[in-house]
């Protein structure tokens, strides 16, 4: 019952966002949040640290950017179309990647990364290079017009729940399981008779299609994308919005994810140095509470409870390259 | 012995590592329905054996025949879905998980339902009351809701017995499980094992010689990565080289 309440609660502040903070913002959070969540996936509960995660979210922008600038794709097909891309980027580059573990599977993801950055820089005629795509107009399936911010925030809303509760069950499914179980030990899952790469590849090509999909609904959003959404700092900025929040749980990235979107927001009306501040609580946080905000507060309920099945893990503990 | 169904069979093992040789054709007849122990001193390769056996390793040569099937180098998942199970001589269990999940999960690795990421975790609900039936027989079905992380070292050996059990294997490679138990904790081990071995072959790597001589119908002595000797206990308790290198290397 309390926890219908509380999904309940979350769907009611979600539907009132526009109205407490401008829906322009209120859409980010919508995407990033979906982002981060979605990268959770990965990092969370499969122990994946990818730092190259601007590639799919960047790359889904781009495509849903220049799919209805150029072709005057609606919404939500402009969408559904970047998660596509994303998906398929993912399954090379996660494919090579996954081969290797911990600090070594982060260093080669940042590197695919970067090779998508200069892709993207260098395709001049296809991405506007340093000027970005400009001007992406904002049609929907069946002309309805959401041209306004406010409009554009409730036709974004179902599509990023969708994409919420789509990662939710992942996390929750017997696929899920045994991404725990992978996380955990993977020598002794594969020995169970689970083929440890396709799992990795699933989860990670599912990832990275949704992180795609956050990057259509910011890219609709915005009207333009430039290099920024896929360089290195887009990458690490989801980093921090999970740790944050707290990886391996369900709330977390999203929280992680407000939380710094709107610190960007508050910080940026006095400051160009908001990454000063949010670094700064960043690293206080993580010190103080390794398991992020929301992985600290389930742990508190807990305790008065009963033994969690599967508690979020340590910072140090995905980030170490343990087991070679 | 040619006679008799060989399940297991290596051909010429042999595993270098960077300038190290650590098993040098190795040949091994494992009959079916037996408890085969390969015993030796530490680095006589019976580790690196069960990483070859199970797939964690490719052999530099030599071949590995399992139910007339070559299987040599076999991803881990594929040999173990052949049926070949093993335990790990250092635990190896999911310490976040609760033991119901570890054990659930064993079970799940047999299915197709793994890689469902649109159903709902209820799915491994039809695996509790036979997870729940293989804790009992390692006697741990009254903590199947704790983390594994919170089992003293005793009991963890147990859970990774149990997972090598839910398997169902037709073969099962253990690999010292009673490694640091005490007398009584590696009888309880023992017990279960016991039971299994009665309609499947086991391979045993162990260092305690009541054990391997209470439960083994073979024994294959490793010394530097070679088969030293094979034969039962009774014969090989008075060979003076089986002695003479198990000694040896220990002392």
């Amino acid at each position: 019952m309390a926890r219908r309440i509380g999904w309940a609660a979350l769907l009611a502040a979600g539907l009132l966002l526009p109205m407490r903070v401008y829906p322009v913002l209120a859409a980010d959070i919508l995407a990033w949040a979906l982002f981060a969540t979605a990268f959770d996936i990965m990092l969370g509960y499969t122990g994946l640290l990818s730092f190259g995660q601007a590639a799919f979210f960047g790359g889904g922008a781009y495509t849903a950017g220049l799919l209805t600038q150029r072709l005057g794709v609606p919404y939500p097909l402009n969408a559904l179309a970047a998660a596509l891309a994303a998906g398929l980027l993912a399954l090379p580059l996660m494919g090579l990647a996954i081969r290797r573990r911990g600090i070594y599977l982060a260093m080669i993801t940042l590197a695919f990364g970067q090779m998508v950055f200069y892709v993207v820089n260098e395709w001049r005629s296809l991405t506007g290079g340093e000027n970005g795509v400009q001007g992406i107009p904002r049609p929907a399936l069946g002309g309805v017009d959401i041209s306004s911010s406010t409009a554009y925030y409730y036709a974004a809303f179902p599509l990023a729940v969708l994409g919420l509760l789509l990662c939710w069950r992942i996390v929750r499914s017997p696929f899920g399981r045994v991404l725990l179980a992978i996380r955990e030990n993977d020598v002794r899952t594969e020995t169970l008779g689970y083929a440890v790469h396709r799992y990795k590849l699933l989860a990670a090509v599912l990832s990275c299609a949704l992180s795609g999909l956050a990057g259509g609904i910011w890219v609709i959003n915005h009207g333009f994308v430039a290099l920024d959404a896929v360089h290195w700092t887009t990458s690490g900025l989801v980093v921090i919005m999970v740790l944050l929040g707290g990886m391996g749980t369900r709330l977390g990235p999203l929280v992680g994810a407000a939380l710094v979107l709107l610190l960007r927001d508050f910080i940026s009306t006095w400051t160009d140095a908001w990454g000063v501040v949010t670094g700064t609580i960043f690293i206080l946080v993580i010190l103080i509470f390794r398991q992020g905000i929301v992985g600290t507060i389930e742990r508190l309920l807990e305790a008065r409870t009963r033994p969690a099945p599967a508690p979020a893990p340590a910072v140090e503990e995905v980030a170490s390259p343990h087991r070679s | 012995m040619p006679d008799a169904a060989a399940i297991l069979e290596t051909r010429g093992l042999t595993m270098d590592y960077r300038d190290f040789r650590a098993l040098e054709g190795a040949d091994l007849r494992v009959q079916e329905g037996t408890i085969h122990a390969i015993i030796g001193p530490n680095g006589a390769g019976k580790t690196t054996l069960f990483n070859l056996l199970s797939g964690l390793l490719s052999p530099t040569r030599g071949r590995i025949l399992f139910a007339g099937q070559d299987i040599t180098g076999h991803p881990p998942y594929r040999i173990a879905r052949l049926g070949i199970a093993r335990s790990f001589q250092i635990t190896s269990v999911f310490p976040h998980l609760t033991l119901l999940d570890n054990v659930r999960l064993a079970l799940q690795a047999g299915t197709r339902h793994g890689y469902a990421f649109w159903r709902s975790d209820r799915v491994l609900d039809q695996f509790t009351d036979e997870a729940m039936q293989i804790l009992a027989s390692v006697g741990l079905d009254r903590l199947a809701g704790r983390p594994a992380a919170a089992l003293p070292y005793g009991q963890k050996r147990a859970l990774e017995i149990g997972l090598t059990l839910a398997l169902r294997p037709r073969l099962l490679l253990l690999d010292e499980p009673t490694a640091g138990l005490s007398l009584e904790d590696a009888a309880r081990i023992m017990e279960p094992i016991r039971q299994v071995a009665r309609n499947r072959t086991i391979v045993l790597v162990e260092h305690n010689m009541g054990v391997v001589a209470a439960l083994s119908q073979r024994i294959t002595v490793l010394t530097r990565g070679r088969v030293l000797a094979e034969g039962t206990y009774a014969e090989l308790r008075t060979r003076r080289d089986v002695i003479e290198a198990y000694l040896g290397g220990a002392a």
